[in-house]
């Protein structure tokens, strides 16, 4: 029987198998932040240890951040606590930071790749469940606590049971007007916000294989928005054509023995998987979110599902939901009113996010009682951005162009959407208060966004391109 | 954090929601301490408050309900999902919980718990739902919660289930382990293993 490419990897990394339990897994590369490492190096000082490898951790600070005046000291004290602690912590354990006002200073998810620190048949992990971004290169990559990540800066190891492992086989030609963001919002509507617990995804087909690298990252991204564990695809000539080149990739003397490597990396013809589900990419339109779970999603022209569609034991939790949003069972989504758009994440972005957004509104003008934001991924997204002129298409359009970090996705920072005001987000999660309290958020992709803040109205993209 | 867990028999707060993810748990905006302690505070703050100055609490929720109290948390399926933030194992702890019971939870959660001797029990829909009955009757039921037999009983009906634990996980929660502990003592192995590496 033949191996998944999530088996080629982990067998790889095994350091001890314990019997009847979980393994001893070794981890290539270690991603921290300033939100979820402070506690885990008060652990290891509390044990005496320094890190174990530091030349295997790369930080940044992105969770909490301003997204305006970021050459000024952060006005929360809080705030500015946890990234002075960043800076402190890892000046005493020799990692390297990419904190703020550094030219590479970003998103976890999104500097690792664009430095070409993430590669093929790595196993990655950060204290952020959106590590599983990484995965679209062919890696093994998952969020953990921060006890883990303070077992990690230990030993450089963790102790893993091996998942499930689930393929999601995406087939056939995606319509016009429908991205990867659509792609993912579709599955999880269709196997709900708990459908791959347990599992580790590996996305296959012909659509897939279709994308750029930075689309296969936005799917691989939500995979825990279904309870994965992570998610992954295998690598090709895209993903490598992607890496070759960039500041931390392998050089010439080593990428001739890294390519024989990593072209090794996909599923056997005979590999056996636990579940296997198969979509056809036609059936895909634009997304949108009703509910306060990323599965209670519908195509843009669908409807919320009435009360007598949702089952007797799941009906209280539904209706809470959309008690929460102020929407009806029943009721169609399209036509509703927004306030805010924000466009950013670890998501949507990345450059081709922004591009993607910036040639739908070239001309055009926000409608006028919506605010719109737009968060680059990293300050190489920003710079890249305002080599291409899209900071000027978003400035005559109306979009506030800002700064790099989380921001409005999970309103750590000042970025917080005002009680019962309705975004359009392009983030990854619709949870109750996630982007302030109060507030309600409808996920979609970068281009319904788009047409959002340019008709103030959740509508049909199609409809305008 | 108290270390070391077996038999827990305490009456539950019951909170009767699918779904329950980690930012409401414990939201973002209460993430920016350095240290472990002191999350019980703002555990659930959104639900159990109207606003942050803590004036205006929530008369329905079961946190503020004077008839629940205990040091088990029952909650519907799907406990835990969305972000990986441990400050949500340590929110639960903090506030005197020492066991979570729900018919489903979410992986990195259930890892999260078990690191910080919060016991996760999955129980089938059935069970779960015979106890959210049986606390609707009578707020002072009482649940068993037996780590060594993996077994989990409504004292009133007499009612029990076994829940699953991987063996290393129970001696880790029986003995008060962890799992750093563990692995230091695996740094010979570690260095072997890099040894062996391209």
């Amino acid at each position: 029987m033949g191996k998944t490419l999530f088996e080629k990897i982990w067998d790889k990394h095994i350091v001890k198998q314990i019997d009847g339990g979980p393994s001893v897994i070794y981890i290539d590369k270690h991603f921290i932040h300033e939100v979820t490492s402070p506690q885990a190096f008060q652990g290891l000082e509390k044990r005496g240890l320094k890190v174990f490898r530091p030349q295997q951790v790369v930080a940044t600070a992105d969770h909490n951040v301003p997204t305006l005046n970021q050459h000024l000291p952060i006005k929360d004290e809080l705030s500015r606590n946890q990234v002075q602690k960043l800076i402190e912590n890892c000046a005493k354990h020799d990692i390297e930071l990419y904190g703020l006002g550094h030219p590479f200073q970003g998103i976890v998810h999104v500097i690792g790749p664009e430095l070409g620190i993430t590669q093929p048949g790595m196993t990655i992990v950060c204290g952020d469940s959106h590590t599983s971004t990484h995965g679209a290169f062919g890696s093994i990559a998952f969020g953990i606590g921060t006890s883990e990540v303070e077992m990690v800066m230990a030993t450089q190891c963790l102790m893993q049971s091996k998942p499930k492992l689930m393929r999601i086989n995406v087939e056939g030609t995606l319509n016009k007007g429908v991205v990867s963001k659509d792609i993912i919002l579709y599955i999880i509507s269709l196997i709900s916000a708990s459908g791959a617990t347990g599992y580790f995804v590996e996305y296959a087909g012909s659509a897939i294989r279709s994308l750029s690298m930075e689309a296969r990252m936005t799917i691989c991204n939500m995979s825990i928005e279904m309870g994965a564990r992570g998610g992954m695809i295998a690598p090709d000539d895209i993903t490598f054509d992607y890496i070759k080149g960039r500041l931390f990739s392998p050089g010439a003397a080593q990428w001739d023995r890294k390519m024989e490597y990593w072209k090794t990396l996909y599923s056997d013809a005979d590999a056996v998987f636990d579940k296997e589900i198969n979509i056809k990419a036609a059936d895909i339109e634009p997304m949108i979110t009703y509910g306060t779970n990323p599965g209670m999603g519908v195509g843009v022209n669908g409807h919320i599902p009435a009360e007598n569609e949702i089952s007797e034991t799941e009906r209280p939790s539904f209706l809470k939901s959309l008690n929460y949003m102020s929407l009806q069972p029943g009721s169609f989504i399209k036509g509703k009113k927004i306030d805010y758009v924000f466009i950013g994440s670890c998501t949507n972005g990345r450059i081709e996010d922004l591009r993607m957004v910036a040639s739908f509104v070239k001309g055009k003008k926000k409608a006028s009682d919506v605010e719109v934001w737009v968060v680059p991924g990293s300050k190489q997204v920003e710079k890249q951005a305002r080599q291409e002129g899209i900071d000027k298409i978003f400035e005559e359009a109306g979009f506030q162009l800002r700064q790099p970090g989380c921001s409005a996705c999970l309103g750590m920072n000042e970025d917080k959407i005002p009680a019962g005001k309705y975004c359009i987000s392009t983030s990854n999660r619709n949870f109750e208060g996630r982007q302030g309290p109060s507030a309600r958020t409808l996920l979609a992709s970068p281009l319904t966004a788009a047409a959002a803040a340019i008709t103030g109205q959740v509508v049909d993209v199609r409809e305008l391109i | 954090m108290s270390k070391k867990i077996n038999i827990v028999k305490s009456s539950v707060v019951p909170v009767n929601i699918e779904n329950i993810d980690t930012d409401q748990i414990i939201p973002a905006r209460f993430l920016k301490a350095t240290s472990r302690e002191g999350f019980g505070k703002n555990l659930f703050r959104d639900w159990r408050y109207a606003n942050d100055d803590e004036q205006q609490p929530k008369a329905d929720f079961p946190l503020n309900n004077p008839a629940y109290k205990g040091k088990i948390l029952v909650a519907a399926k799907n406990f835990g999902c969305g972000s990986s933030r441990e400050h949500a194992a340590w929110a639960i702890k903090d506030y005197g919980f020492d066991v979570v019971v729900s018919s489903f939870f979410a992986d990195i959660f259930k890892n999260n718990a078990l690191n910080n001797f919060l016991l996760p029990v999955q129980v089938s829909e059935s069970f779960l739902q015979q106890i959210f009955a049986a606390v609707k009757i009578d707020p002072n039921t009482e649940l068993e919660v037996n780590l060594e037999e993996q077994s989990i009983t409504i004292t009133s009906t007499g009612a029990t289930e076994k829940f699953d634990i991987s063996n290393y996980k129970k001696t880790c929660l029986l003995n008060g382990y962890d799992d750093i502990d563990y692995l230091l003592s695996l740094r010979a192995d570690i260095e072997a293993f890099e040894a062996t590496r391209i």
